[in-house]
């Protein structure tokens, strides 16, 4: 009936967070015997009883509901193959990708060419990983001319923040539009100097994400970049 | 020859030990481990699509593992590139190791491949291999249920030592080499090898000995992973 670990701390697969049957083990975590052990590396969180562990790391897996950012890869009879940046390539069917009608053999590059990216949204994963994608919802669209990063999917969540206040806070500072999917990849579209900036706090982001105080240290390096540039 | 081993280890004594965690960057997990001048560099890549479809296992993700010795990595002859016996066999036996502590459920039809790169060796390869693809694996935010570490005990001349070199194991006399890996936690067996001769009680003490080896293999392990998010506090 103790806690082996420290709130927040990281944790390492095998590693012994808790004994006694007080404790109850959620994700990242299992049971055995009196014991609760992770099974991946991240950040431990306790939450009352319940002990799991928040990922630092890992490829995206697919989840109904999320919203990405896709890469159509192939034109099929039923739609597009978007590559989604996990191990599973996901189809864009004709019905879910537009509303218009379209004709048995037409040229559906006309619609999204090889290599456009998509803000999609997921509606399906099957138990195999077969993903369906939409094009239908809010905010869903063909992304535009601009700049794809790719950043750990694990991280999303830090840059978008609590009601958006992150990633508000850099569209406003740099006067860009910012798209993140779930997925890990981020479309930024900007002048080009502040471009950039937004870029750098994005990365830094990523690469700061586990410590506290992010907020602050995102808005000071932006007031600082920003000042420097004018 | 006195009763001393070459460098002056006690028995059981392993050589120094240092290991890194993300240091390739384009992989989704990557460590490097060193044990005296064997050093191994292991990269993730994955779950990712598995081709040719054949491979494909509907129930659950599978394990890709490729040891590498470069060129110029041993002490003697330049080593061959490409794939060869030695190393298809040392390939399967890192994979059958690190496989059950794997949990690949969630990604079916799906690959984790594990590169293990040595650009330098001597002895011990397929242990400290072992000990940088957990990492590797670890570091790639895949579900495991322990993390694996690995260490060779040997028979020279009679004697139990730890950690053999490669000059221990090419003395002309007497030499038995046991690769051994275990999963720290639960204390379970993920390699056994053997080649030599040694005797039924030997091999208790030898597996006593590698276990108390590989908790210490593993603390470093821990410390390794850990000292991935403590670089900007």
């Amino acid at each position: 009936m103790e806690l082996l670990v420290k709130n927040k701390s990281i944790a390492v697969p095998g590693e012994d967070l808790a004994h006694g049957m007080e404790y109850l083990p959620t994700n990242g975590t299992y049971r055995e015997g009196e014991k609760i052990i992770a099974s991946r590396l991240g950040i431990v969180s306790v939450d009352g009883r319940m002990i799991r562990i928040i990922p630092v790391s890992g490829r995206y897996l697919p989840k109904r509901g999320d919203a990405i950012i896709a890469k159509v890869e192939d034109i099929t009879l039923n739609g597009w193959l978007c590559n989604i940046n996990s191990a599973y390539s996901a189809l864009l069917s004709l019905r879910e990708g537009s509303s218009d009608f379209i004709a048995k053999g037409a040229d559906l590059t006309r619609y999204y060419s090889f290599g456009d990216y998509l803000m999609l949204e997921v509606i399906n994963v099957s138990s195999q990983n077969v993903v369906d994608l939409t094009m239908k919802g809010q905010g869903l669209k063909k992304l535009g001319e601009g700049r794809i990063l790719h950043i750990d999917p694990n991280k999303i969540p830090r840059l978008i923040g609590k009601a958006a206040s992150m990633i508000n806070m850099i569209k406003q500072a740099t006067d860009c539009r910012i798209s993140a999917g779930q997925n890990g990849v981020v479309w930024v579209q900007g002048a080009p100097g502040p471009e950039l900036v937004a870029v750098r706090a994005i990365n830094k982001i990523e690469a700061e994400s586990h410590v506290p105080g992010l907020t602050d240290r995102v808005k000071a390096f932006l007031d600082e970049e920003l000042r420097k540039s004018d | 020859m006195g009763n001393e081993r070459f460098d002056g280890r006690k028995d059981d004594e392993m050589r120094p030990i240092t290991t890194r965690v993300g240091i390739i960057k384009k992989a989704d997990g990557s460590a490097m481990f060193q044990i005296g001048d064997t050093i191994a560099y292991a990269a993730v890549y994955g779950p990712r699509e598995l081709y040719p479809r054949f491979m494909h296992n509907p129930r659950e993700g599978i394990l890709r593992c490729k040891y590498n010795m470069m060129p110029f990595s041993g002490a003697g002859d330049r080593v061959r590139p490409g794939v060869g016996r030695r190393s298809k066999e040392l390939s399967m036996v890192t994979e059958k190791a690190l496989r059950p502590v794997l949990n690949l459920s969630e990604f079916p039809n799906a690959v984790v491949d594990v590169f293990i790169e040595f650009p330098q060796t001597d002895a011990g390869t397929r242990c400290a291999g072992i000990c940088a693809a957990a990492m590797a694996l670890a570091d790639a935010g895949l579900p495991m249920k322990d993390l694996v570490a690995s260490v060779s005990v040997g028979k020279i001349n009679g004697k139990l030592v730890l950690d053999l070199t490669y000059k221990e194991e090419a003395i002309d006399g007497e030499v038995a080499d046991i690769p051994i890996a275990i999963t720290p936690g639960s204390g379970e067996i993920a390699l056994l090898q053997m080649d030599g001769r040694i005797s039924a009680d030997e091999l208790k003490t030898a597996l006593e000995m590698s276990a108390k080896a590989c908790r210490e293999i593993y603390e470093i392990q821990k410390k390794a992973l850990k000292a991935k998010f403590g670089d900007l506090k």
